[in-house]
């Protein structure tokens, strides 16, 4: 007969969480903004049809790195979420906050109660409006979350992409200003990132009642130009 | 209300009223066998005449502002077109309760399934939904809160405007040049099946859908016409290839002027 062994609960928690960083690390950054009319996402991504940043409801975008299928399904649940919310009260009663911390406990159980932990860190953006300023909830693999209100960095060498972003980072800064210093962030001084690389969307405040929007092909192109 | 997780095997794919069901939030549309009662709950609110036309760009569709309870005018300024999404409008006649209720919840579908699936339901995958929509409520139609929609859209793939018009058993039939329904749909029909060229302008094709209307109420009671000591007039909105867009209401009051001057000058009756 075999003895179970017996582990230590910080052992197993460290464990779990090297398992998830490294996961989250294997894949590529991304780089969320806020800029004059919005806010930007940016993320290194060579795939047109399988996105890492998308639409979860009027104002309110979702963007994942890690793996796809755990990011996706968790996009997924945020847009049936916003959108049971919205169809029960209101529109305007579906707020990024609630999500984000929705997200968050969910990371966190299975964090601690599933056998794998969810290789994922994901950012829920918020358009803000004349009473409320543009937010960005950063939440990582275990459930930590964080609100930012300048940009946020997402994936493996965060460190050395947020030193960056930090350095060129100013307020009311125009679209394409933006878009290239976050593209100069994400690539580093060593590496040049082609418009094929990049998957960019924003939520803009003149795009409507759905504020989210792809930027691709000419129009990024120019951007980039 | 927790973050909606589900397992493969049960999950409702992009399917809202599916996700509505499984969560326990009540749709509005009963899931068969509605509750019990002799046909007729007496006076509910009741929208009326609706139309669609094709014209050279996309279609017009329009509809008046009345709601009826029995005999009694019960609302002067309700809303009856709306767009469905970025390039379809949806239009209703019957019991305005169920029927707003029904376009609430065919405008979520639509953007649920274009958020979930990351592509646009193609202009007939949008039509059959709200087909399925009116069949579910067939329980409550027999109950005489039927809910009839017009359906209009701009068909990306085939670059034309194309409508349907449904009955109450949800079915759909797609109508080459125009469509109208409510109780004033057979003079509204008449009159733009008289004025209808193939191919017309926009213009031309917004004047023709407020003069059906205009004829609508002047035959049928439940139908209200433009009332210019309030200043309300009938919904417009056109749907073309550069999406869904609303005629101002002071085009669609300044239209209705010339409309009946020109009537006056040509010696027919306003």
């Amino acid at each position: 007969m075999t003895m179970p062994y017996y582990v230590a609960p910080e052992q197993v928690m460290k464990d779990r969480a090297e398992y998830a960083q490294k996961g989250i690390a294997r894949g590529r950054s991304l780089v969320a903004t806020t800029f004059d009319d919005g806010i930007l996402v940016v993320a290194e991504n060579p795939s047109r049809s399988l996105h890492k940043v998308s639409e979860i409801y009027d104002r309110i975008a979702f963007a994942g790195v890690g793996k796809y299928n755990e990011f996706d399904q968790l996009r997924v649940s945020g847009v049936r979420h916003a959108d049971t919310k919205g169809y029960a009260y209101s529109r305007d009663d579906v707020d990024a906050r609630s999500l984000a911390n929705l997200y968050a406990q969910y990371l966190g159980q299975v964090f601690t109660h599933e056998m794998k932990p969810l290789e994922v860190e994901i950012l829920v953006a918020e358009l803000g409006t004349d009473r409320k300023p543009d937010q960005l909830y950063h939440i990582a693999y275990e459930g930590t979350i964080t609100d930012e209100d300048r940009y946020a960095v997402l994936g493996g060498e965060t460190q050395a992409i947020a030193d960056r972003m930090e350095r060129v980072w100013h307020d009311g800064w125009g679209i394409s200003e933006a878009t290239r210093a976050v593209v100069g962030a994400l690539g580093g001084p060593d590496r040049v990132l082609e418009p094929k690389d990049l998957e960019v969307a924003v939520l803009a405040r003149g795009n409507g009642r759905r504020t989210f929007r792809r930027i691709e092909d000419a129009e990024l192109d120019s951007l980039l130009a | 209300m927790g973050l909606p997780v589900f397992t493969a095997a049960e999950d409702p794919g992009p399917d809202f009223v599916g996700l509505l069901r499984r969560t326990g939030v009540s749709s509005g549309v009963p899931a068969g066998g509605a509750a019990g009662g002799e046909p007729g709950v007496g006076p509910v609110r009741h929208g009326t005449t609706v139309v669609a036309l094709r014209y050279a760009e996309g279609v017009v569709m329009a509809g008046d502002r009345r709601a009826t309870e029995g005999h009694a005018i019960a609302h002067r300024a309700m809303e009856k077109v709306f767009a469905a999404d970025r390039f379809s409008a949806v239009a209703i006649a019957g019991a305005a309760g169920p029927a707003v209720e029904m376009v609430r919840l065919f405008q979520t579908q639509l953007e649920h399934y274009e958020k979930v699936e990351g592509v646009v339901l193609s202009l007939e995958g949008k039509a059959n939904q709200l087909g399925q929509m009116v069949r579910e409520h067939l329980p409550m139609a027999m109950q005489g809160l039927a809910v009839v929609p017009l359906f209009a859209g701009y068909d990306l793939d085939r670059q034309r405007g194309r409508i349907f018009n449904y009955d109450v058993t949800g079915g759909h039939y797609e109508e080459t040049e125009h469509s109208a329904t409510g109780s004033g749909g057979r003079d509204a029909r008449t009159t733009v099946k008289l004025g209808y060229r193939v191919g017309m302008p926009r213009d031309e094709a917004v004047e023709l859908a407020i003069e059906a209307l205009y004829e609508a109420a002047d035959e049928d009671s439940a139908t209200g016409g433009p009332d210019l000591v309030r200043g309300i007039y009938p919904l417009v909105a056109t749907v073309t290839a550069l999406g869904f867009a609303s005629v101002p209401e002071t085009e669609v009051a300044e239209r209705f002027a010339t409309l009946i001057d020109r009537r006056r000058s040509e010696g027919r009756q306003p």
